[in-house]
Parts: C-alpha cells; structure tokens; sequence
C-alpha cells in the first residue's frame, strides 16, 4: 500500500487550478498550432481533454463485482479490504514470483498519467491516474518461448464481493492482453488517482489501465498475471462471443452490435452537452496503430 | 370515497415527472444525465405496462370490477411515459439528427423493437375513448390486445439493452410472464363454460 503523508495529498481544487495552469500552457501552444488550420473545433477540443471530477470518477463505476448498478461500485466497496495483497505472476515465465503491494509501491514510482477512459456503453471521462508502465512489473520475470499473451485475473472474493454471489459473470473476472500490447508504455499500472490512493470502487489496489481499448479491457482489483501461449477467453467474450472480442480497441468503425460506437458522451457535461465524435484507438491511434498493422480490426474487434 | 379514487390514481401516476422534475431543480440526476432521463422514463413505461396488464388479473383474484376503472387511464400513461422516452433519446440524446437515429432503429435490434413498441401503441391510444369502444365493438378488444406484444416487445427492449440480464430486466421479464399467464388461465377457464 501506497502511504502519503496528509500533507503531500494535494487537495483538488488545488491539484485542478495546478491542471488548468498546466492546460493553459499545452492551450496557447496548441491554439496557435490550430489557428493555422480552419475549422478546427477549439472549444470541442477543450471540453474533451477537461479532467473529470473526483466525484463523478468514483460514483459512476461499472464494477459488477459490487453490484451492475453505475452507483453499487461506491455504496458496496467501503469496506472491502485491500490488505494484506499479493499479486502472483505465473504461467510461462522461468521463475514465477509473488510481490505484495508493499515491495509493488517500493519498487516502481507511480507518476501521474492523464488518460480518457471511454466505456463500450458510450460515454468518456478523463482520468488523472497515478501508476507506471506494466512492462516495468512484466521485467521481473523471464517469460518463456511459448508465452504469447498475458492473463489477468481479477480477486474472487463473494463474501466480499456481493455481485460474484451471483451468475452474473464467469467469476473470477478475467481479461487478457498481447504480449506487445502488455508491454506497450501506454499500459498503466494503476495505484491510485487525482494524486491519492486509488479508491476500491476503482479497482483498489492495483488494476491496469488500457488507455486505447475500451474500458472493460482495464481488469480491476488484479492478484493474477498469467503468461500463457493461447488466446485467453475474457469474461466478456465468455458471456458473449458475438459482442465482446479479444481485442475490443476503441474504434468507431465497428459498432456493437447493440450500440453505435460513432459517438460518445462527455461525463459530466451536463443535460445539453451534444455528444461528441469517438477517436479511432479512443485518440491514442499515433501510439499504438503500429500493433495492429496489416490487421483487419473488423474482424478482429 | 370511491368517487375520489380515479383522482387519485391519476395524481400517483404522475409520480415519474415529480421525481425526475426534483431532480432536475436540485441538480440530481448524477454524472450522465441524458442516459438517467432516458432510463427512468423507459422503466416507468415498462412499470405501467405491467400495471396496465395488472387490473384484469386483480379483478378476478379480488372479484371486485374497481379495478377496470383504472386501466384505461394507466394505459394513456403508458402511452405518455413511452413517448417522453422516446423524444427524450431523439430530441435530447441525439438533437433530432435522424441520420445516425434511422440507423440506429434499423441496426439496433433493441431500438428497432422498442420504437416498435411504441408505433403499436399509438393505435391503441386513439382508440381509448368511450366512443371509440362503441364504435369498433367486437374490434376494440381485438385492436387492444396488441398491449401483450406490446410488453412482450418492451421487455425485449429492456433484455437487449443491458449488458446482463441481472437483476431488473429479469424482475421484468419474470412479472410479465406472470401477468401475460393470467391471460392463458383465463381464456382456458372460459373457454371450458
């Protein structure tokens, strides 16, 4: 566990006038840069990358674990407990190890990383993460030949864990990555947000955040990280192959087979914010297009 | 006493616009507006489906006619709650660009089925009037029991939706089944008169 002293935790508004000065900084340059192309939506430009609020980040969670209810993720986890924690990474490696969260916080610095998460229901928030590379836990061991992806395994937990009482998923929650990808400086450890100890309802103490896949794809409250040779079946696409691939890279190409993906709404906008158009790897395509090369992404969705 | 229970129903079945008026005021509808507006007018149409669907079984479990008083009335409530939803996600959620929206209603299974809910209840809408009923006679009751494929389709609508079908759709779909095997007991029963 992460322990800050009260004085280093900054407080919000603080920590957001600190964000603005920072924005108005990256704003002017970017002004000018766009002033030189017409047309360009600046205020839309403005309102996406706008940090959203502690409060909305931490009541509008879809965690089924603690309930399919937006609103269960905060009421249900107050006292989940996240210690003592240990997190195992196994399965095709040379030397499996186990890490508490303790040796995790003192081995890797977690710095602040601003991510928009865009959820596969349609609507974004923009989150002030502190975490660091997974490559950088994925060091600590030699995985084999044969490992070609990786697997993350949620805590199963139903005494908990109200949600996992129930069929609702195929518990514990799993999700999985490419190698390439889970080696990707974009994919984030995350420890915490808005500078403090990541609240449970976000997947305390340790989840990962991949920031170009839609948010599903970010397993939380992580104690498994399994290096393994075949395609791992998610829970999603264990619930329904048809609508949840692998993969399941923003794009707003592909649509879901029950939700247009060409849009997205901003939360915390308000009543009559007019949706906004979805960015092909959810803005991030620069980074990570590269991966997916020579890939047909409707196929592979 | 009685005479004031039609009032009454009417003043309780405008509870869904006292709520959702209170939380507009005091700012309450939470970090995705649009969506809550939405939902909680498309659950209050399913609840007054089921409601609507309610008063025959009632009458005959509490062989007290009261009840049919009221089924009309909550039907046009059905009807005005369904198309709150509905403008709602036309007018609110997408600003009337029928683009993307005839799309959606062609592509989306679940809006196809649940703007199809709402097309059929039109009919019965304008066909609710005391005249309307003398004046289709035997038709009436033919044209009107479009209402179960009409909660058929809503839960539908509902299942489709949500990523899982747990809790709330299957309570739905649970009542409903109930409800609508009221029907067969009872077409069975008069029949065998």
């Amino acid at each position: 566990m992460i322990k800050f002293k009260n004085s280093e935790i900054t407080p919000e508004n603080i920590y957001k006038k600190r964000r603005s000065f920072i924005k108005s900084i990256g704003l002017s340059a970017s002004t000018l840069a766009m002033s030189a192309i017409p047309f360009v939506s600046k205020s839309l430009a403005i309102e996406r990358d706008k940090l959203t609020s502690y409060k909305d980040i931490t009541t509008y969670n879809n965690y089924y674990e603690f309930g399919t209810s937006k609103s269960d993720p905060h009421r249900n986890s107050q006292i989940f407990k996240t210690t003592p924690w240990d997190i195992t990474i196994e399965g095709e490696v040379e030397k499996p190890i186990k890490l508490s969260m303790e040796e995790i916080s003192e081995m890797f610095i977690s710095e602040e990383r601003i991510y928009r998460l865009r959820c596969v229901e349609g609507w974004s928030m923009v989150i002030p993460w502190m975490g660091f590379s997974l490559s950088k836990l994925l060091s600590k061991v030699n995985p084999t030949n044969k490992a070609k992806f990786v697997e993350f395994e949620s805590v199963y937990d139903p005494a908990q864990m109200k949600g996992q009482r129930y069929p609702v998923l195929n518990w514990p929650y799993n999700e999985g990555l490419r190698i390439d990808e889970a080696m990707h400086p974009l994919t984030t450890v995350v420890t915490g947000l808005y500078g403090k100890k990541l609240p449970n309802q976000n997947g305390a103490p340790l989840r990962i955040f991949i920031p170009w896949k839609y948010g599903f794809k970010s397993a939380k409250a992580i104690v498994k990280i399994k290096f393994v040779e075949n395609m791992p079946t998610s829970s999603w696409m264990w619930a329904s192959p048809r609508e949840y691939g692998f993969y399941s890279n923003v794009n707003p190409n592909v649509d879901h087979p029950r939700w247009s993906q060409a849009t997205e709404r901003i939360i915390g906008e308000g009543v009559w914010a007019p949706r906004v158009k979805t960015l092909m790897f959810n803005g991030y395509g620069d980074e990570v297009a590269s991966l997916y090369s020579g890939m047909d992404l409707k196929k592979n969705y | 006493m009685r005479r004031y229970y039609k009032t009454l129903v009417f003043f309780l079945s405008l509870w869904p616009l006292y709520v959702i008026s209170y939380q507009i005021i005091f700012n309450q509808l939470g970090p995705e507006p649009v969506d809550r507006i939405i939902n909680h007018f498309g659950e209050w149409t399913l609840i007054f489906i089921l409601l609507t669907l309610s008063m025959t079984p009632l009458k005959k479990i509490t062989k007290s006619v009261e009840w049919i008083k009221f089924r009309r009335m909550l039907g046009l409530f059905t009807f005005f709650y369904a198309s709150i939803h509905m403008l709602s996600y036309v007018g609110l959620d997408y600003r009337f660009d029928f683009e993307p929206l005839i799309n959606d209603v062609l592509k989306k299974k679940f809006i196809f089925i649940g703007f199809s809910a709402w097309l059929l209840l039109i009919p019965l809408a304008i066909t609710s009037s005391e005249r309307m009923v003398r004046l289709l006679k035997q038709n009436w009751k033919k044209i009107h029991r479009l209402i179960y494929i009409i909660g058929i389709f809503g839960v539908l609508h509902y299942i489709w939706l949500s990523k899982t079908i747990f809790f709330k759709p299957l309570i739905f779909l649970i009542l409903l089944i109930i409800l609508l095997l009221f029907r067969i007991k009872i077409t069975k029963s008069v029949s065998k008169i």
